[in-house]
């Protein structure tokens, strides 16, 4: 069981995380509280994106079972992270208008970028809130 | 040396409250005073009415309406200071968009080349889980 554990860790953790020490250093149990931190006792958020392909929020109450977050840009080969589509930037909003952090939804960080960009020029065209009312 | 002529798109906002006619007036007007500007109109656009996120000028609502111009950007900036002087007009951006469309075209093309080393992986890959649609 702890074997399988370690495996699913490691696999999660993604190559540049486990390459300078071998895989299975106790460096890649001790990474795992801060990484996955957020999912344990914050609990998922409500206003986090919806869209989000095999979001962790299922596994809830299971400890050990954390699928791997993928980036949706990357998935569904989304190219153009536009401000006017405002129905896909929704999703990386939480409900009172803040962005979602890249921690929470799994994008990488070249669309993370990206969306962060369109998130804030759709604000200023008031097509998303800079600030949701309550 | 002539300036660079680059894409832009200018959304702005037009008031909700005029009769449509009047928003057209405004409309053509802001093309026209693009064109003076040293830019040539692409495309125009009206996305029609919809809701704002927030309270602009106390209006609730407003008419969008995406221009798409070519332009050099001293032509951006003279379009952008008479869009502030416009009255109905209660909001605006401008976004360059060349770079984006450049960068999109390469993916592409990146793309169509590898699908046509691969096509069925590709197909495949494509099938695969539509899109979740969030509540």
């Amino acid at each position: 069981m702890a074997d399988e554990e370690k495996k699913e860790v490691t696999t999660a953790e993604e190559a540049p995380a486990a390459a300078p020490a071998s895989p299975a250093s106790p460096a890649a149990p001790a990474a795992r509280p801060y990484g996955r931190g957020p999912g344990g006792p914050g609990g998922r958020r409500p206003g986090g994106p919806g869209g989000r392909p095999g979001g962790r929020g299922e596994g809830g109450p299971r400890k050990f079972f954390r699928r791997k977050k993928v980036c949706k840009f990357c998935v569904e080969k989304i190219d153009a992270i536009n401000y006017k589509d405002v129905r896909l930037l929704q999703q990386f909003v939480a409900e009172r208008g803040k962005i979602v952090p890249r921690r929470l939804t799994g994008v990488c960080t070249p669309h993370q970028r990206r969306l962060t960009a369109a998130i804030k020029q759709a604000r200023n065209i008031a097509l998303l809130p800079f600030a949701a009312r309550y | 040396m002539p300036q660079q002529q680059r894409t832009y798109e200018v959304m702005f906002i037009v008031r909700p409250d005029l009769p449509e006619e009047e928003t057209d007036r405004v409309i053509s007007t802001v093309e026209s005073s693009a064109t003076t500007a040293g830019s040539t109109v692409k495309n125009v656009e009206r996305m029609g009415k919809r809701r704002l996120a927030y309270k602009v000028r106390k209006f609730h609502d407003g008419v969008y309406v995406l221009l798409t111009i070519e332009a050099p950007g001293n032509a951006v900036a003279e379009l952008e200071r008479r869009l502030r002087v416009t009255e109905p007009v209660i909001k605006y951006i401008t976004v360059r968009v060349d770079e984006e469309q450049k960068r999109l075209a390469k993916v592409k093309k990146i793309r169509d080349s590898k699908v046509r080393q691969r096509p069925q992986t590709a197909e495949t890959a494509t099938g695969t889980e539509p899109e979740p649609v969030p509540a």
